[in-house]
């Protein structure tokens, strides 16, 4: 029941959240204090994860590719497709779903408890929109640039700890890295970001606009947030991996 | 003027707001007063549509609200400018940007002329040096000052105050609730002020409206409400020691 109530008021949230920006100067501007906000905050984060993620993979990989016939380029490879199907544009996503899912929704819903969104709402604005859309759009734009950065790093982080332990020699990996290359791979999970963007901030800051009551409740609200889109970009996920792949 | 016919709100079952009628005139300082959980800030939020009436008519000047199209519900919005409890200034905004901010969004005025309407408002409400600082670095005073230039920067036609001196020490509370009556009469806005502090009946209440229970129970002027028999009435404002003692001595000279 409980699910059906979020859903019905979700559905509600996003259509108004779709509704035509009072001024368009003052929406750009909203928009590129976002993307700074939600985004290039979150490039260190997400290159260092991307790091280690990439070193991991290519080492767990290597260890359990012993024998002798399997040619040690395929270790660049499989880490390769690991990363670019899967760890970047999902990691990736569930790493910002924790961090900007509860910044948004504690932003949104201290403007809530403070009667802030009472301000907007009084003066005619659609305050849905004007405090989400700009975060939607921000996200949207910036997600698949976070997730490609991520390739770009998690496979160089893989090169890095392959050489360095002498696991796998430089010129092996960066061969498998090219060997059987298939670019809708890339499509595949920029796609997935597109999605998980989304996700993240119409979920979070659907539960910032309808928090009630006080701080504790706002706490709630971005708890709820993290944990709500997190579950979404894993279910999506499957789906998406089905529509695309299958 | 502000005409409330009838009106009625419940959440889930509660009824907040019973049967309440009233008249605002224009260039008064109309006061709504009651207990804590009474219904006042459910009150307001109903007259200018955050909460939908059940039932009951609320006339802007002739203008009934609830039967306008959202296009002309917009257009009076712009008319209203609103003080709300905890100021609910923009955290993100300096206190000129929160001046500011319904000039930016409503007016096709240049920035200049923006800023200078907002140094205007700022000016009214006494307050200078402040533009560059944020909502957190001033005083709970200086905030709801902020607020009322921001409500004013329209030149709104009507003026909502919800408890606009709760959290103030007494005699910062004196100085806004006489800025928000100096305003009223300088131009000629109709003015409602939710309240549940004594100081401010006496202080400012031409025309006070008592709310018991989500119930009208009493009309009158700060003149008169001292000497009211309203039961219920009495014990809100004779719950304070200092007043009891008064009316035991015989009252204001
Ligand atoms: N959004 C709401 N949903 C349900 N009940 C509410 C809501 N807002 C107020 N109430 C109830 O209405 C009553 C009056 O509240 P309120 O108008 O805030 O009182 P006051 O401002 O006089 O202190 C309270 O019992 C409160 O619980
Ligand atoms: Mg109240």
């Amino acid at each position: 029941m409980r699910v059906l109530f979020h859903f019905g008021r979700y559905a509600i949230f996003l259509k108004r959240v779709f509704g035509k920006p009072q001024k368009h100067k003052i929406f750009l501007n909203q928009i590129i204090r976002e993307m700074d906000a939600l985004g290039l905050s979150s490039v260190g984060i997400v290159a260092i994860i991307s790091f280690f993620m990439g070193a991991v993979i290519t080492l767990q990989t290597a260890y359990n590719v012993e024998m002798p016939l399997i040619p040690r380029y395929t270790i660049g490879l499989a880490a390769r497709d690991s990363i670019l199907l899967e760890f970047s544009s999902t990691i990736v996503s569930l790493i910002l779903a924790g961090k900007v899912g509860s910044h948004i929704a504690s932003e949104i819903g201290t403007m809530r408890v403070t009667e802030q969104i009472d301000v907007l709402d009084i003066m005619g604005i659609n305050s849905a929109s004007f405090l989400v859309l700009p975060k939607v759009v921000a996200l949207v734009v910036l997600n698949p640039f976070l997730v490609l950065m991520s390739m770009g790093i998690g496979i160089f982080g893989g090169w890095m700890a392959g050489s360095v332990t002498g696991e796998v020699p430089s010129a092996e990996f960066i061969y498998g890295i090219q060997y059987a290359f298939i670019p809708f791979y890339v499509t595949y999970s920029l796609i997935k970001a597109v999605v998980f963007a989304f996700l993240i901030t119409t979920i979070s800051g659907y539960w910032g606009y309808y928090t009630t009551g006080g701080s504790l409740e706002v706490g709630r609200s971005s708890t709820k947030a993290v944990v709500v889109s997190s579950v979404q970009i894993l279910l999506f996920n499957l789906i998406l991996t089905q529509l695309l792949l299958a | 003027m502000i005409e409330v016919v009838n009106i009625n709100k419940s959440f889930d079952g509660n009824d907040v707001l019973k049967d309440i009628s009233a008249i605002f005139k224009k260039g008064n300082t109309n006061l709504i007063i009651g207990q804590s959980g009474s219904g006042k800030t459910v009150f307001l939020k109903s007259l200018v549509g955050l909460h939908e009436v059940d039932s009951g008519e609320i006339l802007y000047d002739g203008r009934n609200f609830n039967r306008m199209s959202r296009k002309e519900k917009k257009l009076i919005r712009q008319e209203i400018g609103m003080l709300f409890q905890g100021s609910a200034l923009f955290d993100s905004l300096t206190v000129e940007e929160n001046v500011r901010f319904p000039l930016d969004m409503f007016t096709e005025m240049s920035l200049r002329d923006r800023r200078d309407r907002a140094n205007f408002c700022l000016k009214r409400v006494n307050l200078e040096n402040v533009n560059h600082l944020y909502p957190s670095e001033i005083s709970g005073g200086m905030q709801k000052r902020v607020a009322i230039a921001r409500a004013i920067a329209l030149n709104p036609k009507y003026l909502f105050c919800d408890e606009p001196n709760s959290g103030l020490d007494p005699r910062t509370s004196i100085v806004i609730d006489e800025l928000i009556q100096e305003i009223t009469k300088e131009y000629n806005i109709t003015t409602i002020i939710n309240t549940h502090d004594m100081n401010s009946v006496l202080g400012i209440g031409e025309h006070i409206i008592f709310i018991y229970q989500g119930e009208k129970y009493w009309e009158g002027s700060n003149k008169e409400i001292l000497k009211s028999t309203n039961k219920e009435l009495n014990d809100f404002i004779f719950a304070s020691k200092f007043f009891k003692k008064i009316k035991e001595d015989g009252g204001f000279v």
